[in-house]
């Protein structure tokens, strides 16, 4: 038997084990975390004192700080930073690291403020009651927005350490230095004093002002960019070896007295209503606890895990169809959409007049494409687990948006939210709306069901069939060139099968709610987005629709953000498109997108359209682009090789890609075996860090590409394991990868640019990228996603490549 | 329930459980090695990957009570607090984003190079192809498994990805 539970005694009402209460009763308030937040004077921060596991810290403070959960205050230094004694620092943000080191690039840029050596520093991130709301991860925004309240109450800590040092050694600030914690008399460096003397251990007491959070500021500035030191670096990140030795502690791992095991058990088809429960099929299950439904929402609690799989399986629930089918299936979606009456239509974007543009045009471009739903499908499936100790919620999650969680798990059980913390650790990759979230709010509803720790845990096929999805989308364009093969008139029409998005951790969308019932009085609208280009083209349409599946609730196509929501399908055929019109101009793919770009002198605040010549540039040199059209004769043998690119914004974050693939005619077979990356983010924290986000990003869009669909019949989702859902392999790894950092506007004259985003822009132009060398290398036109060696053979052998 | 003995990383366990539970419960929840990682349950990714006899096994579909010899998980590869050739290049090559898989591509790199010490790129391909990584580092798993065979070849190993500053 499990070590865990053999002779714990339990409290009567609670069954918490009395051991947990001991725990909670045995810390001393007066070292907590938050209790450093809440009073004055002299304290001993008792987590994180020097290099902290940043996990394990945040677990340490949960552990330590029972009771009632206020904000921390973003207007409070203390809230972001603290010195020890032996003057090392702690940094505390409201972000979570989704694996890209953005951890790491926090630290870098805090401590440059304060100018603290950086091995002298640790992080923690995204733990509701420890750590400011800075809403967590999402949108890439961490470095672009995020990192200037980090930067600025770093620099303020400095300029308050400055003056107390001013005030110790009786010498005016601006004749003392600073290095790395220590500071010195410009005159005399023999007389020092270092930050731990100074304030080691106690708080700053300076309020800080700001409407918001990204507003916080003290008086002090932030360097100028010459004068940044750790910023634009590349320190190895700090949770890596954790990783690789075993050591690590992940929201997966936490192991609490008493915690009992949780599996949901899942409609057999979408919609399907739950009318009865056998309970007496799992009692000989050992270590059964309960069975726990409301409405459609079914899950069995055990003991240990392997009895809560064995509950799982065993029980006999007894389930209805519903009478319509939920959906079209996967193989009939594209018609489906273009059938549809759409659920909303926003107002073209007009630019000229497209239609008289098209129709006086000298050569018309017509073309449709095809982009299926696509899973987050993170690679461990969805878990979490809830603590509902002392009449509160304490929840370990590696959910991204671990605040949206706190709030909306308080007010999907009706507790007050300062009752409630979330305590944020590593996971599985969290490109955007997981299911992290849905098992939080399960694993939190099973404890207060139970007034026991429960650990939900989904399987593998549940986290894929499941996880919130990536909308499908369809596309039709038209473009004209004139008689010059200028290009002069673009229409667009996006339609996405995205009506009834959910969002993050809603109280009335999370799927267990949807099983429950609850149906909030108006669905999410959904949307799409047009291509995010600097191309000047004077007639422009560009128009969006929404379409809806015909089951919108309780249903596993329920469409929520996947990693650059939207990015990957509209830059796939727009950029796609912009080639066929390359091809009809019988141009080169990079000379005809440089013409349109170069067709206007007008510059945006973020000179993108300069930086977008200057990527796409970067790239064709690195690549060793030649200039040519992609009409050329078809290659003998049977690999034919071909070059593509791609390229597009996001944000302020300009990116282009070219790739070079070999295509089996054979077998139909794709392998990218070459990938080059421009890349400009404006300034760098970490530049080794940024190329393997980048580098992740491409690879996720080439498994995305290449591999990934969301399979169904009419009732259910049939992709569901690593078998029927296929993912990028070893296999499929280009040979050689160049991401080419381009750092700003080439224009000497104009000003540095800030830290933008990059955690999603690199998903976005690959595809198109793909598509384009396959053309490149065999003449036929890929209209669909995704590319597997089925589909690509027979577009070969329908266009008598074979 | 009955008792069932297991040698993990050199330390001898005796537990009372179901001993047709997959492995990967036993490691992770009665032994509390976190090494190992559930990511499918299905023997289709590799996260729950622990070395036994050599082989590089999928703890999650390997019932306990078939396990007749010394299991190595990945608590196990560190010798004398040193940390094994392929986590050190795991660390110079930076290879994690997220990290979840990386026991099951460490251990199965692991249980390569033992029986392939100098492998080519082909055979480092198809011996890593079942091994999944959802956040697609598998360009640094590459490099970082031929930097830990130079390694251990005694060989000073050059990262043999290109990188470029425009
Ligand atoms: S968890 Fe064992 S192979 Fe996936
Ligand atoms: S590093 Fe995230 S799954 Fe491999």
């Amino acid at each position: 038997m499990s070590e865990n539970m053999s002779g714990e005694e339990m409290t009567t009402f609670t069954k918490i084990p009395k051991q947990v209460e001991e725990v909670l009763e045995k810390c001393d308030l007066s070292t907590s975390r938050r209790n450093f937040l809440k009073s004055a004077g002299l304290l001993v921060v008792s987590l994180a004192t020097g290099v902290a596991n940043q996990a394990e810290g945040a677990a340490q403070a949960a552990q330590a700080a029972p009771g009632l959960y206020p904000d921390p205050n973003f207007r409070q230094l203390d809230s972001w930073i603290v010195i020890h004694e032996n003057g090392t620092a702690t940094f505390y943000v409201g972000k979570t690291d989704c694996g890209q080191g953005t951890g790491t690039a926090y630290r870098q840029m805090m401590s440059d403020e304060l100018d603290i050596a950086y091995d002298k520093t640790s992080l923690i991130m995204g733990s509701t009651h420890v750590t400011v709301d800075q809403g967590g991860s999402g949108g890439s925004d961490g470095v672009q927005v995020d990192g200037w309240p980090m930067r600025r109450t770093a620099a303020e800590a400095r300029r308050v350490l400055l003056e107390l040092a001013s005030k110790q050694l009786g010498v005016p600030v601006d004749q003392l230095a600073v290095s790395e914690g220590v500071i010195t008399v410009k005159a005399n460096p023999s007389r020092r004093v270092t930050y731990g003397e100074l304030i080691g251990g106690k708080r700053f007491n300076v309020t800080l002002t700001g409407n918001n959070i990204n507003a916080t500021t003290g008086v002090a500035k932030v360097k100028d960019v010459q004068d940044l030191k750790i910023i634009g670096k590349s320190p190895q990140r700090y949770d890596i070896p954790a990783k690789v030795d075993g050591s690590l502690k992940w929201a997966a791992d936490v192991k609490l007295p008493g915690m009992v095991h949780a599996r949901n058990v899942k409609p057999p088809v979408a919609g399907a209503k739950m009318i009865s429960i056998d309970e007496a099929s799992v009692r000989d299950v050992p270590g059964f606890i309960r069975v726990v439904s409301k409405g459609n929402y079914v899950a069995v609690i055990c003991e240990r895990e392997e009895q809560a799989i064995r509950a799982a399986r065993q029980l006999k629930v007894d389930w209805q169809k519903p009478a319509a089918p939920a959906f079209p299936t996967s193989e009939d979606l594209f018609k489906f959409m273009r059938a549809a009456k759409p659920t909303s239509s926003s107002d073209p974007n007009v630019e000229g007049n497209p239609d008289a543009a098209l129709a006086g045009a000298a050569k018309v471009v017509e073309a449709e494409y095809d982009f299926p739903f696509q899973g987050h499908t993170a690679f461990s499936p969805a878990h979490a687990l809830a603590d509902p100790s002392n009449g509160q919620m304490t929840i370990y999650t590696n959910d991204m948006k671990s605040y949206g969680m706190r709030n909306g798990v308080a007010e999907f059980l009706k507790i007050p939210r300062e009752q409630v913390r979330v305590v944020w650790m590593e996971g599985p990759q969290a490109y955007g709306r997981t299911a992290a979230d849905d098992a939080g709010f399960e694993a939190a509803y099973l404890a207060k069901e139970v007034g026991r720790p429960v650990r939900m845990q989904w399987t593998r096929q549940e986290e894929t069939a499941w996880d919130s999805k990536g909308p499908a989308f369809t596309f039709k364009m038209r473009g004209g060139l004139d008689a010059r093969n200028n290009l002069v008139a673009f229409d667009y029409l996006a339609q996405a099968a995205d009506y009834n998005h959910i969002g993050y951790n809603e109280q009335d969308t999370v799927l267990i709610a949807q099983l429950m019932g609850i149906r909030r009085a108006t669905p999410a609208s959904g949307g799409g987005d047009g291509p995010d280009d600097m191309y000047a083209i004077p007639n422009r349409r560009t128009a969006i629709q929404v379409v809806g599946m015909p089951m919108i609730w309780e249903t596993p196509l329920r469409t929520g953000n996947l990693r650059d929501p939207n990015g990957p399908q509209v830059t796939f055929a727009a950029e796609s498109f912009i080639d066929e019109l390359a091809v009809a101009a019988n141009a080169d793919p990079v000379e005809f997108r440089l013409k349109l770009l170069a067709a206007s002198t007008t510059d945006d605040p973020a000179f993108k359209r300069a930086r977008s010549i200057a990527v796409i540039k970067a790239a064709a040199q690195t690549y060793g682009w030649d200039t040519r059209s992609s009409r050329k004769p078809l290659g003998a043998g049977n690999i034919l090789t071909g070059r593509g690119i791609g390229y597009c914004f996001r944000g302020q974050t300009v990116i282009a890609n070219i790739v070079e693939v070999d295509v089996n005619r054979r077998t139909g077979h794709v392998w990218v075996k070459r990938v080059v990356c421009a890349h400009d983010c404006g300034l760098v924290i970490n530049p080794e860090g940024l190329r393997r986000t980048v580098e992740g990003g491409m690879l996720h869009a080439l498994s995305r590409t290449l591999h990934e669909e969301v399979k169904f019949d009419t009732e259910k989702v049939t992709s569901v394991d690593w078998n029927s859902h296929p993912s990028l392999t070893h296999l499929d790894t280009p040979a050689r990868i160049d991401v080419v950092i381009v750092n700003g506007d080439p224009n000497p004259n104009r000003p540095d640019l800030p830290h933008y985003g990059a955690g999603e822009a690199s998903c976005k132009p690959l595809g198109a990228a793909v598509a384009n060398a396959i053309y490149d290398a065999t003449g036929v036109r890929l209209r669909r996603v995704p590319f597997r060696d089925a589909r690509v053979l027979a577009a070969l052998k329908s266009a008598n490549v074979v | 329930m009955a008792n069932v003995t297991l040698k993990v990383n050199g330390k001898t366990h005796t537990v009372d459980i179901d001993p047709s539970t997959p492995l990967l419960y036993i490691l992770r929840n009665d032994l509390d090695l976190h090494g190992p990682r559930f990511g499918c349950g299905l023997g289709q990714c590799g996260a729950c990957t622990v070395i036994i006899n050599g082989v590089a096994t999928r703890s999650c579909i390997t019932p306990t009570s078939s396990v007749k010899s010394d299991i190595t998980t990945l608590e196990g590869l560190s010798k004398d607090g040193a940390l094994h050739p392929l986590q050190q290049a795991w660390i110079e090559e930076q290879v994690p984003q997220c990290g979840f898989c990386q026991n099951g591509q460490i251990m199965t790199a692991k249980a390569l190079l033992d029986k392939t010490p100098k492998p080519t790129d082909a055979q480092i391909r198809e011996g890593m192809a079942r091994t999944l990584c959802r956040c697609m580092t598998y360009y640094r798993i590459q490099a970082a498994i031929k930097r830990a065979s130079q390694q251990i070849a005694g060989i000073e190993p050059a990262s043999d990805k290109k990188e470029v500053v425009a």
